[in-house]
């Protein structure tokens, strides 16, 4: 059967359509939905296998990248989406949509699986990872090499062959932590999930611009313990097609992770 | 009681930006500066939010727990802590907070009322300031020259030594008074007198026309109504000079006067003339609608249009080029189009400006250039539209007068575009509520800037909401798919009134101004109707699909309201509170403006005024053109853009293939962008964007400008791969007062090369604008043309880039090189304003038709055009592009007896590109490009180094390092 796709579209969102075309090539069934017609009961979320969270500026960003949008997930979707995390299906947040699902505490969530939020507006708990402005301080835009962490918790992410090549493009990609502790707990846990390398595929080792933005330890994309919600800044939608490639000739398409996670979804 | 929350990143070490800046204003005690965000939340009902309240909005809206820290507490506390004049944060810093103005959009205080209300926490206002925290041995008055000179802007903001007292909404009540005006027996002076201290800008003819009519009624004007016509007769609207009859008068070369030439119209004449002289038939609409549309493919087309937004920007800059775009991406939504990318084009004074000679009521250039770069960027990247291609050029005749064109593109399936609203169609308004905002930007856009102006017209600028436009762009795209309206127009200058008055032309409108959603009250009737508030859009909708449209309105959070209806009887009646507050037949309001005449006078002698830094005779390019080439690699016009650019998204929506940077480094400049538009990859057809500029040649000669402009950026889009026969150029002049005859005289000539170059060229003008009194304390911009042009791409799999790919390949070059140093890049560095102008190739559709053939077989594998610094800037960034050295000789440079080595090398002629050809495509080439102008200057090698010669004899050799590092700077 054809794994039908959420695309989830709130104000200001943008590159839903990027995505959309990219699920569909990789054999996905994608709707790109309001966030109104959930609201208004017009369609159901688990009636689909997997939601993706697009790129775009989500309320314009007014308050800090994806901030208005988290608010959404909690007063709109909260125990819709815990159950879709619980019951295992896959959750893809691409920039703005990996901003979003990091400051609504469901990346990288908790250790033992259980998504972060709580219930109600009781606090957040101790979010220890941010995606703040990048370190040169303002927007941009540039192709970068992205490797794919084979060990991470998300099993899918082993069956992408060689890196991918796509671009970033953003203001507020910058991901740092709070201490030291909690950089290890995502390492020694098989969060990290993409990271920032040159040409070569050897480490960037935090120089700019092959780690565009001034993420620590190059990171570029976290998964949760269960492997199955999944965010990065950078774009693998918008290099789906050779044409698209800016060095020329094939290979390192971002195509490669929806295959990835369609194919591990349909079964 | 009122809670302020400081919210503050606690690594952040400081802007060096601002202290850089900080420095240039002469304030060089300044360590450093640290900001703040403020945050200002009061109840509507005059309670105090609660501590649990404040911590919520803390915890999900307003502070990140890993990089920020909040400390709230209750205004009068913060009040009563600090006397005036000590404003310290306790720590030994100066604090100056800074606030937008009161009306100006604060997206982040309404996105923090709308959070809280969905939390639950109802009835909040808020409203959001920067603190900014100074270290350093500062004074009071270093303190007032960093608020005004570097961290507030007047026009939008204000600011404060110490904690800000908040403003929230807008008290005032809703005021109804609408003013009759009395002409009636008033003479020429006093009517005049009227027209300026209403800001009308019109003119005594005008103003009469207007007395008589309403001589004939019977009653006076209301201010409405005065409005009304002042708007639609502005400049900015009607463009009256180059719709006027013009006495031309040309004194030639030979010093003897022409005789007088009556021009019936410049767009007539020239512009449009052209088109349809070149009667190409895949144009689909040129100068009708609000952008001009080309034929894509069997089911969509393509529409493009160029706008400017200069005196907002000399203004805001931010806000003017934010405004911008969103103006022009509305200019693409009214011809029913989805928005699919942007271009834009810049011109600033230069940036190193000492700060003692900027001129009072001048915004820095350097200050000016990083907020319209800023707000280009928030707009286009907020709306997911690639920013893709542009210029940005740097003269000291932009100092008081910036120039900012703002383009966009857009798709629509052919002959989804409906123009005829119905009789009893609703007016409905969608998007944006409206403000006092821009009250008089097309009467100030029409008249010409002055110290005084940057202190009185606060209200002609306003910052953007690209998420409502984004919501229009959805809702309109889905109201067109579903045949929901009859017409559609954007509000731009002149606002409603413009828009119902251009709809209703025909069949008349009747509309009620209460209906008008509001930012706030207290604006009188004539400012709602001529509000320039952005982001909304008006459609004619039939009653029976009112209800189908709201729910889409309400789908895709867009707000909407029917405003009246189009009454048939060819009035134009508003009403407020249903009380008549205007009333004029359509016929007056848009034929009763008498069409000025004008005088133009052009002299074509240009004397020279002064001879070159380096003699010419005594030039030795051995000597000199190393230093030279490297001195132009650095000028700000020819370096390398990549730090404004890498600040827009140029790859959103997925179809950009043709980039504005080039090469394994991705670092090499692009000559035009190809893109692929979204749901149209079943087949190869793409399309390339490019522009023409050249200020520095319409200073000698502004026939030679034009003709040049329609050359660069028609070959500029056959240099990546567009097909010449499937070209579309639009016009943008920015001028200064063409009451002038001076003025008015380079304007015709540049119009006169228009028409002759788009003959020439077979390419039709499909839309254009006009920015005239570009002036600042009577000095003119030099008069700037930018021709953008639009081309089919016929296979996007043989699209072309500017960098070098292969060592030992060859190196062409095609088209003849003449003696026209004139107006050069060259002439400008020695300081020398003498030479001829580049006049129009020879056969140029010949040279460009066997080109693009040679493209279509790959024969070609780089490519470059040929257009600042001439052939020796165009071979030092096709090797930085690909990295790859070469070996050229200047020696066979085609032309007539080049005297000197510095033409082959520096001269600007029109009609050149460089050629990479694969050593097994010669013959092949050779042969698709023969009878055309074409030598072999040479080869592309494994060497890090360019070497030149001439004649076998060596000129230079400049090592790549040298190279990268003088255009791209100290980041290279």
């Amino acid at each position: 059967m054809t794994l039908p796709v959420l695309i989830l579209h709130v104000s200001g969102a943008n590159r839903d359509a990027e995505a959309a075309r990219a699920c569909e090539l990789a054999g996905g069934a994608p709707h790109i939905v309001h966030i109104n017609q959930l609201r208004a009961d017009a369609c159901t979320l688990s009636d689909y296998g997997m939601l993706i969270l697009p790129g775009g500026f989500s309320y314009g960003d007014a308050l800090g990248a994806g901030v208005r949008q988290a608010l959404d997930l909690r007063a709109y979707m909260d125990s819709q989406l815990q159950e879709f995390v619980a019951s295992g299906k896959l959750v893809l947040g691409i920039c703005n949509g990996f901003q979003t699902l990091v400051k609504a505490g469901l990346l990288p969530g908790t250790l033992n699986g259980a998504t972060g939020p709580s219930p109600q507006w009781a606090s957040t708990g101790e979010r220890d990872v941010t995606l703040t402005h990048n370190a040169r301080g303002s927007f941009e835009c540039r192709w970068i090499h992205l490797a794919v962490e084979g060990s991470a918790q998300a099993a899918f992410l082993s069956q992408i062959e060689e890196p991918i090549l796509c671009p970033v493009a953003h203001g507020e990609g910058n991901f740092q932590v709070s201490n030291s502790d909690a950089l290890n707990r995502l390492e020694q846990n098989g969060l990290v999930a993409f990271r920032y390398v040159d040409a070569n595929g050897d480490s960037a080792g935090g120089r700019y611009p092959i780690n565009p933005n001034g993420s620590v330890a190059d990171i570029a994309g976290i998964c949760n313990a269960a492997g199955n919600v999944l965010g990065l800044m950078p774009h693998p939608e918008d290099h789906i097609d050779p044409t698209q490639n800016p060095l020329g000739g094939g290979g390192r398409l971002g195509l490669s992770l929806f295959r990835a996670m369609i194919g591990s979804a349909s079964g | 009681m009122t809670i302020r929350i400081e919210v503050t990143n606690h690594s952040d070490e400081g802007d060096p930006r601002i202290a850089a800046s900080a420095h240039r204003l002469g304030v060089v005690s300044l360590r450093a500066c640290r900001k703040s965000h403020l945050y200002f939340i009061s109840s509507r009902t005059g309670e105090t939010p609660s501590t649990e309240q404040i911590e919520k909005l803390c915890a999900f809206l307003l502070v990140d727990p890993v990089t920020e820290t909040a400390r709230s507490s209750s205004l009068h506390s913060t009040e009563a802590a600090k006397g005036p004049g000590q404003p310290s944060d306790g720590k030994g810093a100066h604090v100056v907070e800074v606030a937008l103005r009161p009306g100006v959009t604060d997206m982040a205080a309404r996105e923090l009322e709308r959070g809280a209300a969905e939390m639950g926490i109802r009835g909040l206002e808020a409203a959001t300031a920067t603190q900014y925290r100074l270290t350093g041995e500062l004074s009071q008055a270093d303190l007032h020259r960093l608020a005004r000179g570097l961290l507030c802007n007047d026009t939008i903001e204000r600011y404060s030594l110490g904690p800000i007292d908040p403003l929230f909404g807008h008290g005032s009540a809703a005021r109804d008074r609408v003013e009759r005006v009395p002409l009636a027996g008033l003479n020429e002076a006093e009517l005049l007198q009227c027209s300026k201290e209403r800001m009308l800008s019109l003119d005594v003819q005008e103003m009469k026309e207007i007395q008589s009519f309403y001589d004939e009624v019977g009653r006076a004007p209301s201010d409405v109504e005065l409005e009304t016509l002042a708007q639609t007769w502005s400049e900015h609207c009607v463009h009256k000079t180059f719709k006027s009859t013009i006495a031309f008068t040309r004194e030639s070369t030979t010093g003897h006067t022409l005789p007088v030439e009556e021009i019936q119209g410049l767009l007539h004449t020239y512009i449009q003339a052209a088109t349809e002289k070149v009667n190409r038939p895949w144009v689909r609409s040129a100068f009708v609608d609000d952008a001009g549309i080309i034929e894509f493919d069997e089911q969509y087309d393509l529409a493009f249009k160029v706008e400017t937004h200069n005196h907002p920007s000399a203004l805001e800059p931010f806000g003017g080029a934010n405004t911008g775009i969103g103006g022009v991406v509305r200019d693409i939504i009214a011809v029913s189009a989805r928005p699919i990318a942007c271009t834009d084009v810049l011109c600033f004074g230069p940036q190193d400006l000492p700060q003692d000679e900027l001129p009072v009521g001048v915004l820095h250039p350097a200050r000016v250039a990083e907020g319209v770069v800023a707000g280009i960027g928030d707009y286009g990247n907020k709306l997911g539209l690639p920013t893709v291609n542009g210029a940005v050029i740097y003269d000291e005749g932009y100092l008081g007068n910036p120039l900012v064109f703002c383009g966009a593109v857009g798709l629509l399936p052919k002959g989804s575009h409906p123009t005829q609203p119905q009789h009893g169609d609703r007016i409905v308004v969608l998007g944006g509520r409206t403000g006092r905002d821009g009250i008089h930007g097309a009467t100030f856009s029409s008249a010409e800037l002055t110290q005084a102006t940057h202190m009185d017209s606060g209200s002609a600028v306003q910052i953007g909401d690209p998420i409502t436009e984004k919501g229009l762009i959805e809702l309109v795209e889905a109201a067109r798919d579903a045949q929901l309206y009859n017409a559609i127009t954007d509000c731009g200058a002149g606002g409603l009134s413009s828009a119902v008055g251009e709809m209703g032309e025909e069949l008349g409108a009747d509309i009620e101004l209460q209906e008008v959603p509001l930012k706030y009250p207290g604006l009188t009737p004539w400012e709602i109707w001529l509000s320039e508030a952005q982001e909304r859009m008006v459609v004619a909708v039939p009653p029976a699909k009112l209800p189908r449209l709201q729910e889409l309105a309400n789908l895709w959070d867009v707000e909407m309201r029917d405003l009246g209806h189009f009454s048939g009887d060819g009035w134009l009646r508003v009403r407020y509170g249903g009380r008549a507050v205007a009333e004029l037949p359509m016929s007056f309001l848009h034929d009763g403006l008498p069409l000025p005449r004008r005088t133009a006078h052009h002299l074509d002698n240009q004397e020279q005024l002064s001879s070159p830094r380096v003699p010419l005779e005594d030039f030795s390019a051995q000597t000199h053109a190393k230093e030279i080439l490297l001195q132009m690699l650095g000028h700000p016009s020819v370096a390398s853009k990549e730090r404004i650019v890498r600040t827009y998204d140029h790859e959103v929506r997925g179809g950009t293939i043709g980039r504005p940077f080039v090469g394994p480094h991705m670092d090499g400049p692009a000559d035009a962008a190809v893109l692929k538009p979204m749901g149209t990859w079943s087949h190869y057809r793409a399309f390339a964007l490019s522009a023409g500029i050249n200020p520095l040649l319409g200073k000698r000669d502004c026939y030679a400008m034009a003709v040049s402009a329609v050359d660069e950026a028609f070959r500029n889009a056959v240099a990546v791969g567009a097909d010449p026969d499937r070209i579309a150029l639009l016009d943008n002049f920015c001028w200064g007062n063409p009451t002038l005859p001076d003025r008015l005289g380079t304007l015709v000539r540049a119009c006169q090369g228009c028409f002759d170059a788009a003959t020439a060229y077979n390419a039709p003008f499909i839309s254009g604008k006009d920015s005239l009194y570009n002036e600042f304390d009577g000095q003119p911009i030099p008069g700037t043309l930018l021709i953008s042009a639009i081309g089919l791409v016929p296979d996007m799999r043989r699209i072309y880039a500017s960098h070098l790919k292969q060592p030992g390949n060859r190196i062409y070059l095609l088209g003849e090189t003449r003696d026209e140093m004139g107006g050069s890049l060259f002439s400008h560095l020695l300081e020398w304003d003498g030479g001829d102008t580049p006049i129009m190739p020879t056969e140029p559709l010949k040279r460009y038709r066997a080109l693009h053939s040679a493209m279509l077989l790959g024969l070609i594998q780089s490519c470059h055009d040929l257009s600042e610094g001439g052939l020796a800037v165009a071979m030092a960034e096709m090797c930085i592009g690909g990295r790859l050295g070469a070996k050229v000789d200047i020696g066979q440079v085609h032309g007539n007896e080049l005297p000197h080595s510095y033409v082959p090398l520096f001269s600007e002629s029109n009609g050149r590109l460089l050629l990479e050809v694969a050593p097994g495509d010669v013959n092949a080439f050779e042969e698709t490009l023969a009878g055309l102008p074409i030598v072999h200057l040479g080869t592309v090698t494994h060497s890090d180094q360019l070497d030149c010669q001439f004649n076998q004899r060596r000129l230079f050799s400049l090592p790549m390092n040298e190279i990268v590092s003088a255009w791209k700077g100290a980041e290279g």
